[in-house]
């Protein structure tokens, strides 16, 4: 029933893809990078899970429909941060008497 | 239940026994199946995602402190544990692969391969946990810290690590439990190339809990190292 | 009225009600109109537990001093009053009875896509109810329903565990009828019921159960934090670690926001089946009607910090949930335009379930007017935590969405059980509940605008002659509940038999016997007609076969 099936070596190239960046951001949390550090790290973990989910969980060769479900979910994710992180960030802004 | 009218409903084509009867074709039946876990799934990146604000949060609020806990922090085994279920969700992919091309005995192997590593995974957590218990780490249960500066804020992070490497255990055990399912149900020769759903749908499964563990390794291992 | 579906068999005809009998037909049943059943009854039941405790406090109430029950008393009581009226009556109550049972007949489909996890996900309600049983039964919670930390994690040496859990497991009762929901519409219509086609009570349970799927994990993972810091005796939310109890509530209310809009949608969702039936009109402005619900839940989760204003969170953050909560008031209120203009130039006739509609067209306006009063931040900072919250919501949830409730109830009644009831009976009851309702709930606004607190047992003097009224208000509406149950029972037996089509509507589910078969349909249906056909009823017809 399955339209696409993924090649052994496809795969494989993703494992190993994966694996490297595991490595790599193990050694650059060892560098001193100070705010970086942390943005490397996560981009490099959202690479490993774009790869996963296009690859190994075969999004990419899914329907529209799928794909609009996942984007919707990691949508969901951002307005639980934005929203949230929108008060903790405000929190030390008071405001100015110039306004009124 | 009785299935009288069932027998009155007309089905276009043949079908195996897999094909339940309120599904008009086998490919409706699919593409719910795969909706479905997908949504399941959507529910999971939330209730996860809950953990991660938090962590996010408290990160933001105590960097220092979290950054002290990271000599207590077991960056090998963690780094080991994100490679094993990397090759784990190899053997997983291969697995669905083989039951796309009706390869039953590749199947029941990579389904025992992916099994094996995801107990390996867990076995070093217990080695993690323990080693957290006997460095007084366990808020509530068994704390100590050593610097009293951080002392109160390291337990928030610490706690967050139990509840998410702990929520995330906890679905890697239900993920054995269905992958066990289906090694059973390959012996039996449930699964064809033309019907292996469960094995493709409990594949998306333990992908995600893979992808939940990509993100917690960073967040938790590799912060302050430096320091 | 096309019959073309329509067996010509003897009214002894086999349907799902009859097709089985004892208990293990029922309780191993995986047909979804059985398990909208199953529904039923346990929510009735949790509905009048959850009346009871209305009832004891709105008797405290009576008099401004203490004396009925003690403070920490009628913490239990308004805390249990909440809890189960929230997650065990509102969260499930139309989707679990009306639309498990409906909604594979309108797509056009032999069951939901998922007929074993909807029979499960009754089982984990039930798993859920006990648990919250259990803690009443012990002794109650009194933390209010929305668990507040620091009270709920460390304070209160009340039940807060075995409630949460039920709470936690009945959270999954919610997110697996919303699944199958989602897989349902999308993946079982019927051959040429394309979208547009789709009765809005379908697109209005699609965006509930995107808000359950959505919105319900993330308070799990909060219930289950609040869990784990009462077992360690220590967390997250703890102000003595330098815990955040403001976390809490932007993760207690990131889910209990669109909870409330899981709750009316539904009942917006009766109502347009309800207002075009008794119109006979097709619907003003299909499309916006439809994109209003998607738009409703979509906004719904941008706006929960309007529960936060005065807590602690930022000015500036207060003021964008603000703007936000305004925003969400335009697709209701252009609901309630669409309704109205359906009426317009209409054949409107009053038969009960109409009478209902037009009490929830006239009672969610009002509930959702103050809504606004309530996000304009200056005003909040004197209405919050005051009667006039509590009026508020019930002129929402109660006036709104209970009347919503019971009018899908009296209009499905014949084509659920196969029986029509007493019309006399009926509209009486339904005149009774909107007098009630009013006398209620109309003198909350009055004594919140006063000043008059809410979750207190005791109040100044003055406040006394609206709080008798309120109470007098209550005992008629409690009569106005009791009766459907004694007349709607007694049709079960006694009422005259239905037929398909008793009040000569359009849609799939009057195209059927009443009662259905075990399998809604003898052929699966090929759908040419629009969505609400009234102005030419006799295009309705199905090909067979």
């Amino acid at each position: 029933m399955e339209g696409h099936v993924t090649p052994v070596k496809t795969y494989v190239a993703i494992w190993a893809t994966l694996t490297v960046l595991t490595a790599v951001t193990a050694a650059v949390s060892l560098l001193e990078l100070g705010p970086w550090n942390i943005v490397v790290a996560l981009a490099i973990a959202f690479t490993k899970a774009t790869l996963v989910v296009m690859f190994f969980m075969h999004l990419k060769w899914s329907n529209p429909l799928t794909k609009l479900f996942f984007v919707a979910g990691l949508l969901w994710l951002i307005i639980l941060f934005a929203l949230t992180l929108a008060d903790y960030q405000s929190r030390g802004w008071l405001p100015r008497g110039k306004w009124w | 239940m009785a299935d009288t009218t069932a027998e009155v409903l007309q089905h276009g084509q043949a079908h195996g026994p897999e094909l339940l009867h309120h599904f008009e074709t086998p490919e409706q039946q699919k593409e719910s199946a795969t909706l479905g876990m997908w949504t399941f799934l959507l529910t999971e990146i939330m209730f996860f995602g809950g953990l991660f604000i938090a962590y996010t949060v408290y990160r933001g609020m105590y960097y220092d402190a979290f950054a002290s806990t990271s000599k207590y922090m077991n960056l090998v085994l963690g780094g080991i544990n994100t490679a094993v279920l990397i090759g784990s969700s190899l053997t997983m992919a291969l697995a669905v692969r083989a039951g796309q091309l009706g390869l039953r005995k590749a199947v029941i192997w990579l389904l025992i391969a992916t099994m094996l590593l995801g107990a390996v995974f867990l076995g070093i957590k217990g080695v993690e946990y323990h080693e957290k218990w006997v460095e007084h780490l366990v808020p509530g249960f068994n704390w100590h810290y050593e610097d009293a500066r951080y002392a109160h804020y390291a337990q928030i992070l610490l706690f967050l690590y139990f509840v998410m490497t702990g929520m995330h255990a906890i679905h890697m055990i239900v993920g054995e439990g269905l992958l066990l399912y289906l090694v059973i149900g390959s012996v039996r020769g449930r699964f064809t190339g033309l019907w292996y759903t469960p094995i493709d749908m409990i594949g998306l499964y333990w992908h995600f809990v893979d992808i939940v563990w990509i993100f917690l390794f960073p967040l938790l291992y590799l912060i302050g190292h430096t320091h | 009225m096309s019959t073309a579906l329509e067996s010509p068999r003897a009214q002894a005809r086999i349907n799902y009600l009859n097709v089985d009998h004892g208990w293990k037909s029922w309780l191993f049943t995986t047909d979804h109109k059985r398990i909208a059943v199953l529904y039923l009854i346990s929510i009735t039941a949790f509905f009048f537990v959850g009346g009871f405790f209305a009832l004891l406090m709105r008797l405290e109430l009576m008099t401004p001093r203490s004396d009925l029950v003690q403070a920490d008393t009628y913490n239990k009581l308004f805390t249990m009053h909440g809890i189960i009226m929230v997650f065990f009556f509102l969260i499930p109550s139309i989707p679990a009875t009306l639309g498990n049972f409906l909604i594979p007949i309108m797509v056009g489909a032999r069951d939901l896509a998922f007929p074993r996890i909807n029979l499960l996900s009754w089982y984990i309600y039930i798993v859920g109810g006990l648990f919250a049983l259990g803690a009443i039964a012990a002794g109650g919670v009194d933390t209010g329903w929305a668990f507040y930390a620091p009270f709920s994690t460390t304070y209160s040496n009340t039940y807060v565990l075995a409630a949460g859990i039920g709470i936690f497991i009945s959270g999954f009762s919610s997110i697996l009828t919303g699944l199958n929901f989602i897989v349902t519409i999308h993946k079982m219509r019927a051959p040429g019921m394309t979208w547009r086609r789709l009765p809005l009570f379908v697109w209005s349970h699609y965006a509930t159960s995107l808000i359950q799927v959505l919105g319900t994990p993330v308070v799990a993972i909060t219930l289950l934090l609040v869990v784990a810091e009462r077992v360690a005796h220590v967390g997250v939310f703890d102000p003595a670690v330098g815990g955040d109890p403001i976390l809490f509530q932007h993760m207690f209310w990131f889910y209990s926001h669109p909870a409330v809009y899981i709750m009316i949608l539904p009942g917006m969702g009766v109502i347009s089946e309800v207002v075009c039936c008794f119109s006979r009109k097709r619907v003003f402005g299909y499309d916006f009607v439809a994109m209003a619900s998607l738009a409703i839940a979509v906004i719904g989760f941008l706006v929960w910090g309007h529960h936060m204003f005065v807590t602690g969170q930022s000015l500036y953050a207060g003021l964008v949930f603000s703007v936000l909560s305004m925003l969400v008031a335009v697709p209701s209120a252009i609901k309630v335009f669409n309704w109205t203009a359906t009426m317009y130039k209409g054949s409107v006739s009053f038969d009960t379930p109409m009478l209902y509609a037009f009490g929830f067209i006239g009672l969610f306006t009002i509930g959702g007017l103050t809504g606004l009063y309530l996000a304009t931040t200056a005003i909040d900072v004197h209405l919050t935590d005051t009667y006039f919250v509590v009026a508020h919501f019930h002129y929402v949830m109660v006036g709104g969405m209970v009347m919503a409730y019971l009018g899908g109830i009296h209009f499905w009644w014949p084509k659920m059980f196969g029986r029509l009831y007493s019309e006399g009976w009926s509209k009486f009851s339904a005149i009774i509940v909107f007098v009630g309702f009013n006398l209620t709930f109309f003198p909350q606004f009055i004594l919140g605008s006063q000043g008059m607190p809410r979750r207190y047992a005791a109040y100044p003097d003055e406040f006394q002659v609206l709080n008798v009224m309120s109470t007098a208000g209550a005992s008629v509406l409690g009569v106005g509940y009791l009766m459907p149950m004694i007349y709607l029972v007694w049709s079960l037996k006694k009422g005259k038999p239905a037929p398909a089509n008793p009040w000569g509507a359009v849609g799939l589910e009057w195209m059927i016997p009443s009662p259905p078969p075990t399998y809604n349909f003898e052929e699966t249906p090929v759908v040419t007609w629009e969505a609400y056909q009234y102005h030419d009823p006799e295009a309705v017809e199905v090909e067979v076969g």
